[in-house]
């Protein structure tokens, strides 16, 4: 009972503080030459950045990555935007991620986090799981699941934060 | 223990309330966690096969928080099972807070106190992690301190598994180290060729209370892996050796254990190909000598399915591998290729193929009726194939973008599986099964779509032949409606040709989901990684709820 009233209260208190500002996580993933990489290092010059999880194996995640990278020359021109697409693919599938990557063209910065610790660290649930970044690397917005058309509301957002609007 | 979590949760009470009172909440850490509850009413149904829920309703629901303050980071996660749903460890009983801690990360030092994941090398030595869809999650309780020297990253850990809502009875003790040699040498730093290598000491302790036998207290494994990579090739293998390890998996004998695994892989712009081969034997490593559960409890390594991970339900979860740790050799190859924009077979967009065929078989043994003296089992060495198969697959799939609405996905799979050692139904014919799938997107505009799976799979042994559609229709960004038939026509048992329908219907905003689902499921094999999971036929309303904040 003591738990579950401590873990109310917590959970109360959790949601006051949903509306502050979040940073990102600085967390070791690996890069796709299996060297080390820390999250804290993500950069992109003040511009927006979108960190989309996602797995080989989820067909909704490769359906977003797909349908991004048709346009992803175009909306880099337009915002100076950068994907960073984060595979939680665990040690099954990780030797898979670059060749696929590659297979399907994608110019998005790619890392691997083969045992969810950067997952975990962003509170993710399941896959695919986007958020975006602005100029200052705090979370303006995520979203769970894809569905067919996200990715231009998706795009509305970054062309405001790239004009330095302000996401509500 | 209780007083710890009080105290933990004071602090962090605490802190949030520092917080609250303050203008500037930044300077004083920030809290963001996640969220997950999925609630089930079950319905008799006793033609499926549904065994019956004396609860009518269970639920399993978990929430995360974490707290951090600069180089300071602390968590828990409260779970709660109300009994657990179907298809999960009965031992996941009613509440509790099984995973919490304190961790401090500096430049080059980072201690962790109380719960954590971790993982040496590809996972074949020591792996803690989770996996909350099926049920799993073997992370330590208690230290870890990690620190890095110039490309050099060291690890030492100690802890005791947790198990449910209580812990293991042995102690792990661990040591690894990775040694990126183009971070140490400042010459090598921008070289296109890149090379590490690494090793780990790993141990368990349990105490002997065998009445029989003198069992090992300390059970040793150690290893080594390399990774080497040039300019799209690269080159991985991880050797692992396991001290003798008498347990109820392999029937206590005295015999170590080895694994080894490798894998190559090229690509280029268009282009992938892996190609990878394990053989392990004898690999089954858990805190609990005498702990053989079907759920994986106290392992303390990772050995995943050297095989295609299949997503459509059919080829998914109606036969899938499990590795066998007691010994196989396996081995799978994977291309992908993309046919270029504007040529012959890429048409306007382009065509994407991909191809994958794996299989995998018992190790060949020698027995040596040692039973009564050196009790060792028997002999074999690595990669010395067997003559039973336990599993092949080949695969291909063609997808292709057809025009600005439509995008079509094909996909043919010829399978192989040895249901005797796989599922444990001893006597049961090897099955050999045909899959086709098509799966088709059409989109209207730039909100609405919708997609259809059709599914045929095709076999003579086991329940036949099966069939699946699937209609999903989305409004971006917030809804979608979903129904699904699986219908098991070909079954011998005319009884049993059964029409499994289930609808689905979600709504979802920012990073918060709500879906209720109606219908029958049939039984089946859930696999994430190298875990998979039976779940029982089921008929019955469920809801779940997923948020992150």
């Amino acid at each position: 009972m003591k738990k579950l009233i401590l873990s109310i209260l917590v959970l109360g208190l959790g949601f006051n503080l949903m509306a502050q500002e979040r940073s990102l996580a600085a967390v070791k993933v690996q890069n796709l030459d299996y060297s080390e990489f820390n999250t804290g290092d993500i950069e992109n010059d003040g511009k927006p950045i979108i960190i989309s999880f996602w797995a080989t194996w989820c067909s909704p995640c490769k359906r977003e990555l797909n349908a991004i990278n048709e346009e992803y020359v175009d909306w880099q021109e337009e915002t100076g935007l950068k994907l960073i697409a984060v595979s939680i693919d665990d040690s099954r599938n990780a030797d898979k991620v670059k060749p696929y990557v590659d297979g399907q063209s994608w110019d998005y910065e790619v890392y691997l986090d083969v045992n969810g610790d950067f997952k975990r660290a962003m509170n993710v649930n399941n896959v695919p799981h986007t958020f975006l970044l602005d100029g200052n690397k705090k979370i303006v917005w995520q979203h769970n699941s894809y569905s067919p058309g996200d990715e231009d509301e998706l795009y509305e957002l970054v062309k405001k934060l790239a004009n330095g609007e302000s996401i509500d | 223990m209780n007083y710890f979590k009080l105290v933990f949760g004071f602090v962090i009470l605490l802190s949030l309330n520092k917080v609250i009172a303050q203008e500037k909440p930044k300077s004083f850490g920030e809290i963001h966690g996640n969220f997950e509850a999925t609630t089930q009413y079950y319905i008799d149904d006793t033609i499926i096969g549904a065994p019956p829920v004396p609860e009518k309703v269970l639920m399993n629901g978990f929430l995360n928080l974490i707290y951090t303050k600069d180089k300071f980071e602390a968590g828990v996660r409260y779970e709660s099972y109300q009994n657990a749903l179907l298809g999960f460890s009965p031992d996941y009983k009613g509440n509790g807070i099984p995973f919490r801690y304190a961790k401090y990360s500096g430049d080059n030092l980072e201690i962790t106190v109380g719960s954590f994941y971790e993982q040496f090398g590809n996972g074949q030595i020591l792996r803690f992690y989770e996996a909350r869809s099926l049920g799993f999650d073997n992370v330590l309780d208690g230290v870890r301190v990690k620190y890095n020297l110039k490309g050099l990253h060291l690890t030492g850990l100690i802890g005791e598994q947790r198990w449910y809502f209580s812990k293991g009875p042995g102690i792990v003790r661990g040591l690894n180290g990775d040694w990126d040699i183009n971070e140490t040498f400042e010459t090598l730093e921008k070289s296109k060729t890149r090379l590490s290598i690494g090793g780990s000491v790993v141990s368990k302790y349990q105490e002997d209370d065998n009445q029989n036998l003198t069992l090992p207290e300390n059970v040793m494994s150690y290893g080594g892996r390399f990774s080497l990579y040039r300019s799209g090739f690269s080159l991985k293998g991880e050797y692992t050796y396991k001290y003798n390890d008498p347990t109820s998996d392999n029937g206590y004998i005295y015999k170590p254990g080895q694994a080894f695994f490798l894998s190559g892989a090229y690509s280029q712009k268009g282009f992938g190909i892996t190609v990878s081969a394990k053989t392990i034997d004898n690999m089954f490593y858990r805190s609990d000598r005498d702990n053989s559960s079907i759920f994986n409890d106290l392992m303390i390594n990772y050995i995943p399915a050297l095989t295609k991970q299949h997503t459509y339900n059919l080829m998914g979860t109606l036969y899938p591998y499990a590795t066998q740790p007691r010994g196989e050799v396996a081995y799978q190859a994977d291309l992908i290729y993309t046919f270029k924009r504007k040529s012959v077979v890429g048409g306007k967009y382009g065509t994407t193929l991909q191809a994958n065929y794996s299989f995998a078989n018992n190790i060949d043994t020698t027995h040596l009726n040692d039973e009564n003296t050196t009790r060792l089992g028997y002999e074999t060495k690595l990669f010395s194939l067997g003559e039973q198969k336990y599993y092949s697959d080949f695969n291909v799939e063609i997808s292709k973008k057809i025009n600005k609405k439509i995008k079509a996905k094909l996909t043919y799979q010829n399978l192989f599986y040895n249901i005797d050692v796989i599922q444990g139904k001893p006597g049961e014919s090897d099955i050999i099964a045909n899959v086709i799938v098509a799966d088709v997107l059409y989109k209207f505009n730039s909100k609405n779509a919708i997609r259809t799976e059709l599914q045929g799979l095709f076999t003579e042994q086991d329940q036949g032949d099966w069939s699946t559609i699937v209609i999903e229709y989305t409004n971006s960004p917030h809804w979608f409606v979903a129904i699904q038939d699986q219908f098991n026509h070909g079954n011998k048992n005319v009884d049993k040709r059964i029409h499994y329908f289930y609808s689905s219907v979600g709504y979802i905003k920012g990073a918060n989901r709500i879906t209720l689902n109606y219908g029958k499921q049939r039984a089946g094999i859930f696999c994430v990684g190298g875990v998979c999971r039976t779940v029982p036929a089921s008929n019955g309303v469920n809801l779940s709820i997923t948020s992150s904040f």
